[in-house]
């Protein structure tokens, strides 16, 4: 009987409890809220920008950096060209090259920042959960990632189209020629679905064979597991130069999607969006302007009142963006302007030689156009 | 407390008392265990709320727009992300019911060569057994996919054997039955006879366990099917089947079947490593069968199959069952590890799925819950089987 009571008590005492929790979990859930915001106040490695809070500096993700003193940047660690690791261990590449410039802009520091190596399937779960603060990975801007993935876009550092390498001495010359084959593509990238959706509009059958990596991908594909491999055009040429005999494999013209690619933030957050959009238009400003790293200090003396505003030397345009106002002049002197970057990395010179084509200025033909910095 | 007089029966005050305080502790539990979910939900939906993000598997419905390599139902890049996570799931149950029928077949095999008194057989299989067992998986599905399957001449230098059987690095293509007009009245007699051949095996082996004679309740058995397979055969209209070669055309192979190379390896790659561990469970069992029943069959003068197959083997299968459930957990849930090979299997498209729609929350759950479910329905059935073999005390 004691036993009964005893179980009686237990059964009320849990009951009372558990109705507590509930209560507190029908409340409107202003208490995580509030430790949520608790935890941004501290330098916390993982940042919470919400979407409601009022568009003020210091709920921005740009504040967070600012007081880690370091950026943290989602990279590709496998793509020679665009992000990847040197012979001494060093990040560099096109990508990486933009993150550095973003690191020059907020700390006038372009080693100021740490890399996260991402895969094409982790990148948008790093950025949702606040593990990276941008994402610049031969990235491309879709509709998709822009709205339902939780990604801002809004800049476009390369204007690449999806391409497809087969080997010299299958006599592939068109889509068309590929009718049965296999074909190695990696997962988690928008080339799968181009993929499918242009086989599918041509009539091709084709097996798809699908890997996590890049480096599984094209490892199959020259092992002769696939008859053709397709990515980003640039992808292709950055990695063709790293097959065996890369005389013996070629890449076809057609070109079967267009792929801008550009760097990704978690989206509501506009001023940090802002930060990372108006660093790119920096470069490529510079570029129209004539300014390199080199004599960028010339221009120090310009009458130019555009140059003048660009370079910070006056107005209050960096200020405004929640930098200081010579953050463009950062980011010539310690990274370069657009040119000089896509040189470094893919221009003549490098293994790449990738003409500019659409990557040109508009005013020499090309889509690159910043708009006015006033 | 100094009113209460002091008697063999007064109860400690409640803080001592034991009943109450083992109460007590499992109250603390329970609240520390609704809390602590508590936070997590609301964390949940907080950091959801916070990037802007919905849950809920609507999504399930919308066109997956990505194709997949090989699928047991029919499937293109038009159909539902739903029917791709089918396909997934399908994929992973085909890999894991044939892995863990050969692994068992491997396994059995090796444990007992193991113990032969044959000092070559034996000394090969403690080393597969010793290799396999120290190294790691992923490492081994590399080697067969990259060192083994790959390494296959290309598809127009492909190896051919008898058959034809094309070796190839796009897989293993094999002649295979194309169904014609009389193939269901066919296919309805070989599976009549799958029944009646089991039913006269049962009739078999009561025969023998009655009489004491030999029954051959296998041989009975096969010669029932084979039987009904082919007077089927002449009796369904026209011819039910034709054989379909495999013949290079174009790119690949077409007509016949084939096994892909991730297929193959992932296949090879989880029975030899799972083989490996059930050799050691099932040694472990036939050595833990005391030594009097084996001194005891030779009295009776049975030979070592004999031995083996109606002495040693059922009652170290009581030792066995359990362990082997855990073997058959780990193959299921180690064929995840197909996403470094390229099968498509349940992980490897929620994968693609998540990556395309960015419902992390709502993909990882759904994996979840499907390894979940395979891990609980094998582990009934396997307890179903050891309440079957179990000693029966009375």
């Amino acid at each position: 009987m004691k036993r009964f009571t005893l179980s009686v008590i237990t059964l009320v005492v849990a009951l009372l409890v558990i109705t507590a929790c509930a209560q507190n979990q029908a409340t409107p859930t202003t208490a995580p809220t509030e430790q949520t915001g608790a935890v941004t106040e501290q330098p916390a490695p993982t940042p919470v920008p919400t979407k409601q809070e009022q568009p003020a500096a210091e709920g921005s993700l740009l504040e967070v950096v600012k007081q880690r003193g370091k950026l943290i940047c989602g990279a590709n660690a496998n793509l020679p060209g665009f992000g990847y690791l040197d012979q001494e261990g060093n990040y560099a590449g096109f990508d990486i090259d933009f993150c550095r410039a973003l690191a020059a802009a907020i700390f006038d520091d372009p080693d100021a920042v740490e890399f996260r190596p991402l895969t094409a399937k982790e990148r948008f779960t790093a950025v949702q959960t606040g593990e990276v603060d941008v994402l610049i990975r031969n990235t491309t801007w879709t509709l998709t990632r822009d709205a339902s993935v939780g990604m801002d876009f809004g800049v476009v550092t390369f204007y690449d189209g999806q391409g497809i390498m087969v080997r010299k001495e299958d006599n592939i010359t068109t889509l068309e020629d590929l009718q049965g084959a296999a074909i190695c593509v990696t997962t988690g990238t928008t080339t799968e679905l181009n993929l499918a959706d242009q086989m599918r509009a041509r009539g091709i059958e084709y097996t798809p064979v699908v890997f996590e990596t890049a480096d599984n991908t094209f490892g199959a594909y020259e092992e002769g597991r696939c008859d053709a491999v397709t990515t980003d055009k640039s992808g292709l040429v950055s990695r063709k130069s790293l097959l065996q005999d890369p005389e013996a494999h070629v890449i076809l013209d057609a070109t079967l999607s267009k792929e801008p690619l550009g760097p990704a933030v978690l989206q509501g957050d506009p001023i940090w969006h802002d930060v990372v959009m108006w660093t790119v238009f920096a470069t490529i400003q510079a570029e129209e302007f004539g300014i390199t790293s080199e004599n960028v200090d010339d221009f120090l003396n310009s009458e130019d009142p555009g140059i003048r505003r660009f370079l910070g030397l006056e107005g209050e345009l960096g200020e405004n963006l929640g930098l200081t106002n010579d953050f463009a002049y950062r980011v010539i002197k310690n990274v370069g302007n657009y040119g000089e970057i896509y040189d470094r990395n893919l221009g003549p010179g490098t293994p790449f030689e990738l003409p500019r084509g659409l990557n040109d200025l508009w005013t020499r033909g090309g889509l690159l156009y910043s708009p006015p910095f006033r | 407390m100094a009113t209460v007089p002091v008697t063999e029966h007064t109860r400690p005050p409640f803080w001592r008392d034991e009943r109450v305080l083992t109460v007590v502790a499992q109250v603390v539990f329970l609240v520390v265990v609704v809390l602590v979910f508590t936070y997590l939900y609301n964390n949940v939906q907080a950091g959801l709320r916070a990037r802007g993000l919905t849950g809920g598997y609507g999504f399930l419905q919308q066109r997956a727009g990505f194709d997949i390599g090989e699928s047991l139902i029919p499937y293109t890049a038009d159909d539902s992300y739903g029917r791709a996570f089918v396909v997934g799931i399908l994929n992973t149950l085909k890999v894991s019911l044939v892995g863990v029928l050969s692994a068992t077949l491997l396994g059995l095999l090796s444990g007992i060569a193991r113990l032969s008194p044959n000092w070559l057989l034996r000394t090969l299989v403690s080393a597969y057994i010793e290799i396999i067992r120290n190294t790691p998986l992923l490492v081994q599905l590399f080697f067969w996919y990259m060192a083994v399957m790959l390494k296959f001449p290309r598809v127009r230098q492909a190896v051919e054997l008898p058959g034809p059987i094309y070796l190839s690095n796009r897989g293993i293509a094999i002649p295979w039955l194309r169904p014609e007009a009389g193939f269901p009245v066919w296919i309805g007699f070989v599976v009549a006879g799958i029944v009646i051949g089991l039913i006269v095996a049962k009739w078999r082996t009561n025969y023998e366990e009655r009489t004491g004679q030999s029954g051959y309740p296998i041989v009975a058995a096969l010669v029932t099917w084979v039987m009904f397979a082919i007077v089927g055969w002449f009796i369904a209209p026209g011819t039910p089947a034709t054989v379909a070669k495999p013949e290079l055309n174009g790119l690949n192979f077409q007509g016949g079947t084939r096994m892909t190379p991730e297929f193959a390896a992932l296949f090879m790659g989880l029975v030899v490593y799972t083989g490996a561990f059930i050799a050691e469970i099932v040694r472990g069992g036939i050595l833990a069968v005391s030594k009097g029943q084996r001194e005891a069959a030779k009295a009776l003068g049975l030979n070592d199959v004999q031995m083996m197959r109606y002495i040693i083997l059922p009652q170290a299968m009581r030792i066995i069952i359990p362990p082997l459930t855990s073997q058959y957990l780990n193959l299921t849930k180690n064929s995840s590890l197909a996403v470094f090979i390229g099968y498509p299997d349940l992980f490897f498209v929620a994968g693609t799925v998540l990556n395309q729609t960015g419902k992390s929350l709502e993909v990882i759950s759904l994996v979840m819950a499907s390894y979940l479910s395979f891990s609980l329905l094998t582990s009934l059935f396997m307890n179903w089987y050891n309440q079957r073999v179990k000693l029966v005390e009375r």
